[in-house]
């Protein structure tokens, strides 16, 4: 594999496109592998890369029934974060954090990570107390959080209606180190990484059964056909529920739809990532100029990677109301993904009662920010068959003892995130 | 998307409210813990024909069971809830 350079770039420059080599190769299924990763987005091929890198097993494939990084790492807003309320949480998304700040370096490849600040906006005094409780719990985290009051928010964001709103921005809880990644980039850069160490990486390769003897696992029917398996990881969010259920095993969570949406170009007019307290709304904008945003989900079961139009109309009013500069910009496109909406709103990383069966999963809507972390600790929990510590509080077990990580408090319902 | 109200008929997505899974049975007070875990947490999410609740908010208010596909969102039926009620299950003979 080239190894990427200033000095790749001028060759590549000057020699022309023949200079440049597939980043990953296009291998035939081995009959057995050690590990068998099904899902090649972000998460996937980030296990597979820190399986080699850490666990020095490289007798891996990735299995992805479509192209790679298609689902939802290419549908997702790019927002990193980690500022979160519950240590469970906290942990695992600020370790996240620090191998996204490194991450470019690591893979080789510039995954074009930017940390512009992440800034919830507060609407009510209710709300600043709130931001004030998870600030604190993030500081004492080690995590980076400044609570701000409205002039703080206006010297950042000053084009915010802090006029006429109909609900007038009190203060906001911004993480400096918060910001945005390209995301097609995460993909294709764990993928590069993964496949110089020997990974495989098999696209159009669907998974249409999980092979067992007694209680473990010995491969995936596949429509390639068969593939053997000592252990296999599912990286699948979105439809966790149907992997798990070729294992004759249930989910505690649903798939829903969430939608997406990018504007056209515009000069540089938000440098931070914005979300709306009141409301459900966040937007930042991209490296080309389009302003990025999104909001609810389309509130019912859904596998159709495609929304309604009631949640457009939402989505953008209430985007309006915070921006009402933006009322002129014209939408370039917006798309739909599913999400495994989990019943407490974190996700699930361990051990599924099934021999050699593991699961990374239930990421409602914030799978994108965890990609490295994620990929990380499942790495960690296959190739030991145990969770790592960052990763027990995660486990499919806690909705039977009940240490649900519910960081709204709010009871099961398939709605948070 | 539009949902078949057995009251009002053919209705805007916008009218309704979401139920989830209508294919749940609330297990007896006294059934075993993992039967209420199953039922408070757990879900089958089909990707193909779901039987769900949604109830008309603002419209008739009445609650219905919609059969509806969650890939295609094709709706293949629908009725008021009351009539989909199953009897609930005698109180299990286990102790929790």
């Amino acid at each position: 594999m080239t190894h990427y350079s200033i000095f790749s770039l001028v060759k590549g420059a000057l020699c022309g496109p023949g200079a440049w080599s597939p980043a990953w190769r296009e291998p035939e299924p081995k009959a057995e592998y050690d590990v068998v990763i099904v899902g090649a987005g972000g998460h996937g091929l980030a296990t597979a890369y820190y399986l080699a890198k850490e666990h020095g097993i490289t007798n891996v494939a990735v299995l992805e029934k479509g192209y790679l990084g298609g689902g939802n790492t290419g549908r997702n807003t790019t927002i990193v974060r980690s500022n979160y309320l519950l240590d469970g949480n906290a942990h695992l998304y600020e370790w996240s954090m620090k191998l996204w700040e490194n991450l470019s370096h690591d893979l080789n490849y510039n995954v074009m990570f930017s940390q512009r600040g992440v800034l919830n906006l507060a609407h009510s005094d209710a709300q600043m107390d709130a931001f004030r409780r998870r600030g604190n719990s993030m500081r004492l985290n080690g995590i980076d959080a400044e609570l701000l009051d409205r002039e703080g928010v206006r010297a950042m964001v000053p084009h915010l209606n802090f006029e006429d709103a109909r609900f007038p921005i009190y203060g906001g809880l911004l993480q400096p180190r918060g910001g945005t990644a390209r995301h097609d980039a995460v993909a294709w850069g764990f993928a590069r990484a993964a496949d110089s160490r020997g990974i495989d990486i098999i696209q159009n390769c669907e998974v249409t059964g999980i092979r067992r003897e007694g209680n473990r696992v010995t491969g995936v029917e596949t429509s390639r056909g068969f593939i053997g398996a000592k252990k296999i990881g599912i990286a699948v969010a979105g439809n966790s529920s149907r992997l798990a259920a070729m294992a004759g095993l249930r989910l505690p969570m649903e798939s829903h739809l969430l939608q997406a949406f990018v504007s056209e170009a515009l000069k540089p007019v938000i440098d931070t990532v914005v979300t709306y307290g009141a409301h459900h709304f966040y937007v930042s904008q991209s490296d080309k100029g389009s302003l990025v945003f999104g909001g609810d989900l389309d509130g019912y079961n859904s596998y159709a990677q495609r929304g309604n139009l009631p949640v457009v109309e939402d989505v953008i009013t209430a985007g309006l109301s915070l921006f009402p500069n933006l009322s002129r910009v014209k939408l370039l496109r917006h798309w739909g993904g599913v999400m495994d909406m989990s019943m407490d709103g974190s996700p699930i990383i361990g051990k599924l009662p099934v021999e050699g069966l593991y699961l990374n999963g239930g990421w409602c809507y914030g799978g994108f920010k965890a990609t490295p972390g994620s990929g990380w600790v499942f790495a960690h929990t296959i190739a030991n068959d145990q969770p790592h510590p960052i990763n027990e509080p995660l486990s499919l077990e806690r909705f039977e003892t009940g240490a649900v990580l519910d960081e709204k408090g709010a009871g099961p319902v398939p709605g948070h995130h | 998307m539009r949902l078949p109200c057995p009251w009002c008929g053919d209705r805007d997505l916008n009218e309704f409210g979401y139920g989830g899974d209508a294919t749940l049975q609330r297990p007896a007070d006294d059934a075993p813990m993992k039967e209420w875990v199953d039922y408070v947490f757990f879900r089958d999410n089909p990707r193909g024909s779901h039987r769900e609740h949604w109830q008309h908010i603002q419209g008739c208010r009445a609650w219905i069971v919609v059969e509806r596909d969650t890939l295609t969102h094709e709706i293949t039926g629908s009725w008021p809830a009351n009539e989909m009620v199953v009897a609930a299950p005698a109180k299990s003979e286990v102790t929790p």
